[in-house]
């Protein structure tokens, strides 16, 4: 049976449709990828969530600062504590950040640009929902288009984060300022990873990059293992 | 009873503010010498239902640790202006200064 993905839709979001039809590029007999409303109070039955890229909520007050408050996110909080696989792209990360799912914060980019370019990420851990099926240190292209997504911590947290192998990717030349290089993170169990880059804008040859492919397909996997087990 | 008060979130110290430095750096153009620890933040100003001063003070504080400032890269202070029917002419009752995070607010933003 195919792994059910649910990509969230915020008032703002719009990435979730490249998400959806990136995933798509997995096939039917893999992947039931479709959108879930803000509002869901129920992520029973989804094998894995993505929040998309885009500006939730405006991105009133902060980035991700009133998407925590969506309905959906009580539920998502829950399903990440049940090992759920989850990944906040872009905006979705910075959701992610003020939920409190993963550490640290996404300031305003070094240098107050907005950033729509491509860059060198490294895969840095293969723990993760996203890298599991990447190889450590590869070298991935992909899209980034932000401008708030210059991660920060406290120094005890970033040691946490090295110490605990949860920097997922780093960039290879640092576009935005982030502590550290990091490009994203994860949780302490690896099943809620949050990036910056576009992984679904990375999948087809006229993209010039299907490296957002090989994350996609750490996904699939952990999302196919996920429905494999008996609930 | 209602209470006027204003709470203003900034980057924490050690956080780079580039807006700041930049302002900073502008103001010299206009001919405005001698200005140093420009500092760019958000001021929000908020109607609260509080029996007294001190517990619209402590409201507001709540307000803005748990949601207007994100404590991993801002401070916040909060300040009671007065009740609201009195705003117009009233001083500050209540001001001092609370750190959402972990450091201590610094005041004059030093960093």
């Amino acid at each position: 049976m195919a792994a059910k993905i649910g990509v969230v839709v915020f008032p703002g979001s719009n990435c979730e449709h490249d998400v959806v039809k990136a995933l798509g590029l997995f096939g039917s007999s893999r992947v039931d990828a479709g959108l879930v409303w803000h509002g869901e109070r129920s992520l029973a039955g989804y094998d894995a969530v993505v929040l998309p890229g885009g500006f939730a909520h405006g991105d009133y007050l902060r980035p991700g600062a009133l998407a925590r408050f969506s309905p959906v996110m009580e539920a998502l909080a829950k399903y990440a504590a049940d090992g759920g696989p989850v990944v906040g792209i872009c905006n979705g990360f910075q959701v992610l950040t003020e939920a409190g799912l993963l550490p640290g914060a996404l300031q305003k980019n070094r240098g107050l640009r907005f950033l729509c370019t491509t860059v060198g990420v490294e895969v840095c851990t293969t723990r993760t929902v996203l890298t599991g099926e990447s190889d450590l240190g590869a070298q991935l292209s992909l899209p980034i288009n932000h401008f708030e997504g210059n991660f920060t911590c406290d120094p005890a947290t970033l040691e946490r984060l090295r110490a605990e192998d949860r920097i997922v990717l780093r960039y290879t030349a640092n576009p935005n300022g982030s502590l550290d290089d990091i490009a994203g993170v994860c949780n302490e169990e690896g099943n809620v990873v949050g990036l910056m880059p576009h992984p679904e804008r990375a999948c087809d040859a006229l993209t010039a990059s299907t490296d957002g492919m090989r994350l996609l397909e750490s996904l699939v996997v952990a999302a196919t293992r996920r429905a494999q087990v008996p609930v | 009873m209602k209470y006027e008060v204003l709470v203003e979130v900034r980057l924490r110290s050690g956080i780079a503010d580039p807006q700041g430095a930049t302002i900073e750096r502008a103001l010299p153009a206009l001919g405005f010498e001698g200005v140093d620890d420009v500092h760019v933040g958000k001021a929000f100003r908020l109607s609260i239902e509080a029996s007294d001063e001190d517990g619209a003070y402590a409201r507001g504080t709540e307000m803005a640790q748990r949601l207007l400032a994100n404590p991993v890269i801002e401070d916040s202070t909060v300040t009671v202006i007065g009740p609201v029917e009195s705003v117009s002419s009233a001083a500050p009752l209540t001001s001092s200064a609370v750190s959402t995070g972990n450091a201590v607010s610094t005041g004059n933003g030093a960093g």
